[in-house]
């Protein structure tokens, strides 16, 4: 099945509630981490390539029919912070939500009957892919995007960053999305899936450094 | 040609009187075991190297097996340094941890330093049963001081009555995926580390997620398990840090 439903997946105004969380931007922005677009680009290829790539393996794999509740607990071992855990069932809760009314499967039912709390969001990604017709590549392809888009999206807001400048960080990571896709469809493909862990140190620790704030703007 | 292949193994076991023995200890070509000092009912071994290495194309490989009832506690007499061999390929160093109900296991070796041109895969599996026990302290260093480091890749899996409940992977150095030094992944810090620590009771009473220091945080897993993730600018700094988050465990 054709490109209109990845668009319409894909699309960043797809009410899935992405839009509230900045991918761990925030936080490095006040950690002064990310100062210009040369730090949002190296920090959008660092988690691209570590929570980038697990995401769209994740995807991949339920999009391709593997076990929804082995997926979900593998993701939950390759997301050792809380903080990061609750964010990704949040989310995977909303887009849920979403998937159902655009594209009614039984499968998605029996997976929100499941999880009420939500499934991790890569997981619910996939099956949602799955009830619109795309395939294993479409999924991971969304989930890669949204790995970088989010924290391009959220440093136009935090820094006032130019955002022809933050999307041209976007266009010159798109051969590695590629290459990212390749590799998560691969390994999320295979029988059993052959998830990837590739972690990132210091989203884990800004995620939790984040979460104890009073007072924030994105919410994870 | 191919590189060194050696393999240690340990099996600690209750002794029936109330201390651990240790049934197996042996090492062959540049890894060696000695046992030392018992503390208690707590048996002592000291992982010695007695090559530098591991060097491109080296197979390193130790297991350590604790029965229900032992203690054991192991560490090593300095710290490991991958370095570039002659061969091309690179190195891996496997690490099997198993503990059974009622064992326990403080895996404490020295850091792990990544020199330059040098190419190491280190995997550490702990697989470990419902009612066991363990801390693991996993410190990689990259660089010797001032020197850019080798490629390092490890991997952590650690699995609690079967379900697997950490799986992480780091990759740094020159060919590693890129952004591994940026503000996403390391920052430009030259050590990380990792403290794991399990014991049953976290099952009905999870720690609380925490700060430590500037750059570490203490934090439950998805199971019986305490993970402390901290990086920091050198391995001194690393160490005083996991130590004060395992102190605050008590």
């Amino acid at each position: 099945m054709g490109r209109g439903a990845l668009l319409v997946l894909a699309d960043g105004r797809f009410p899935a509630g992405g839009h509230a969380h900045s991918g761990g931007a925030e936080e490095a922005v006040r950690a002064g981490r990310i100062t210009g677009a040369a730090d949002l680009e190296a920090f959008c290829r660092g988690r691209l390539h570590t929570a980038g790539l697990v995401a769209a393996a994740l995807a991949a794999a339920a999009a391709a029919g593997a076990d929804p509740a082995e997926l979900d607990a593998a993701a939950d071992a390759r997301t050792p912070s809380p903080a990061l855990r609750l964010a990704a069932r949040k989310l995977g809760r909303q887009l849920m939500r979403a998937a159902r009314a655009t594209w009614p499967s039984p499968e998605l039912d029996a997976v929100a009957r499941a999880f009420p709390k939500g499934a991790h969001q890569p997981v619910v990604l996939g099956l949602t892919a799955r009830a619109a017709g795309l395939g294993p590549s479409d999924a991971a392809y969304c989930a890669v995007y949204e790995s970088v888009s989010g924290p391009a999206t959220a440093v136009v807001r935090l820094l006032s960053l130019d955002p022809f400048e933050a999307t041209a960080v976007l266009a010159r990571l798109a051969p590695e999305l590629d290459l990212v896709v390749d590799r998560a469809v691969a390994a999320g493909t295979a029988v059993p899936p052959a998830l990837p862990a590739a972690s990132a140190p210091l989203l884990e620790l800004g995620a939790e450094i984040h979460a104890a704030w009073p007072v924030r703007l994105f919410a994870s | 040609m191919s590189g060194v292949h050696a393999t240690a193994r340990i099996r600690a076991c209750a002794d029936g009187r109330g201390g651990t023995a240790l049934p197996v200890l042996d090492g062959d070509g540049p890894l060696a075991v000695r046992r030392t000092r018992a503390a208690g009912d707590e048996a002592r071994v000291m992982l010695v190297g007695a090559m530098s290495g591991p060097l491109g194309g080296d197979r390193f490989r130790v297991e350590a097996e604790v029965g229900g009832g032992a203690r054991l506690h192991v560490g090593s007499a300095a710290a490991t340094i991958a370095l570039p061999g002659q061969l091309k390929d690179e190195a891996h160093y496997a690490v099997r941890l198993t503990v059974a109900d009622g064992g326990e296991l403080r895996w404490l070796p020295e850091p792990l330093i990544s020199a330059r041109g040098s190419e190491l895969y280190v995997t550490t599996h702990a697989d470990l049963a419902p009612g066991a026990r363990l801390v693991l302290r996993e410190e990689q260093v990259l660089g010797r001081a001032g020197e850019e480091p080798g490629r390092l890749t490890s991997r952590l899996v650690l699995r609690v009555g079967g379900k697997t409940v950490l799986d992480q992977e780091l990759a740094c150095g020159p060919g590693a995926p890129g952004g591994w030094d940026g503000p996403a992944v390391l920052g430009g810090h030259r050590a990380v580390g990792q403290l794991v620590v399990v014991r049953p009771e976290f099952a009905e009473r999870p720690v609380a997620a925490r700060i430590v220091g500037e750059h570490a945080a203490l934090v439950p897993l998805a199971g019986p398990a305490a993970l402390v993730t901290a990086v920091a600018p050198d391995g001194l700094r690393l160490r005083r840090v996991l130590d004060e988050a395992l102190a605050d465990l008590g």
